[in-house]
């Protein structure tokens, strides 16, 4: 029988992996697959509690966030695809227009 | 007492760990990539230790198979660029960030070690069996949450047509 704190803990791990290269990454691509895994980070402790509530509604949940997670990255991507096309970079401190 | 439960937890989390960390530090997107799509696999073998079938699977279909394909594809269209090491660019920022990271770490480590977790919560296995199967997720979907289920076509139809519009050639 494995507690529920080991699963939150490798969640909680994963969760600061995304964070820390969402801050320090330039490459858009490799943020973009930081946010993934935080989100992966949130369905693990979605379904870790689910199972050990016995309630399937966290699973539920995860069904949707993976919903989302695959429409934003299908628009992510494009729109990365996008600034390539007009910057010819997709390093995030290049591309700064809309910095005031 | 070590069982098999406690051998295959440690195997799949030391899988996770070490490939979410390479995932942020290689310089190759599409390392990275690949060792995203390790993450995922190392994870879904997790759920199954929760005993989310339904969700174990699906981790794989749709996140390790249509998702990563989706990035490995965007990345060989990209000209590759080169990013200098990890803490060799603005190293002050690096060091913030990982700062940043660890306070919040040690908050949710507090959090979960000091919220007396364990003595509340123990997993049935037989209830957890149950719930995880896609009967129970598929009657979920279909019954309680039907109208979100909708809505969630409604966001994926949308999210095709925005990404085929963002992708043009030339914006009108």
């Amino acid at each position: 029988m494995i507690p529920i704190e080991f699963y939150l803990v490798l969640s909680a791990f994963m969760f600061i992996t995304g964070v820390v290269g969402v801050l320090t990454r330039k490459n858009a691509i490799i943020v973009f697959m930081s946010i993934e895994l935080m989100l992966n980070a949130a369905n693990l402790s979605f379904v870790t509690f689910s199972s050990f509530l016995g309630n399937n509604i966290g699973q539920l949940f995860v069904f949707f966030v993976m919903t989302v997670a695959a429409a934003e990255s299908a628009v992510g991507l494009a729109i990365i695809i996008a600034l390539f096309r007009n910057k010819l970079t997709i390093n995030i401190d290049e591309i700064n227009i809309l910095k005031w | 007492m070590i069982t098999l439960q406690i051998i295959l937890f440690s195997i799949f989390a030391l899988i996770a760990i070490v490939s979410s960390v390479l995932v942020v530090t290689r310089k190759n997107p599409i390392i990275s990539a690949l060792f995203l799509v390790l993450n995922f696999a190392a994870l879904a073998g997790i759920y199954l230790l929760l005993n989310a079938q339904f969700i174990a699977v699906v981790q794989v279909i749709v996140y390790a198979g249509a998702i990563m394909v989706l990035f490995l594809f965007v990345i060989m269209l990209l000209r590759p660029e080169h990013e200098k090491n990890f803490f060799e660019e603005n190293p002050k920022m690096k060091w913030l960030a990982l700062t940043v990271g660890g306070v919040v770490f040690f908050q949710l480590i507090y959090t979960i070690f000091f919220g007396k977790l364990s003595s509340a919560m123990h997993q049935n296995a037989e209830k957890s069996v149950q719930i995880g199967t896609v009967e129970s997720i598929g009657r979920g979907l279909f019954t309680t949450y039907l109208i979100p289920f909708e809505a969630a076509g409604f966001l994926l139809l949308a999210a095709a047509i925005g990404a085929l519009v963002l992708a043009k050639k030339h914006f009108d």
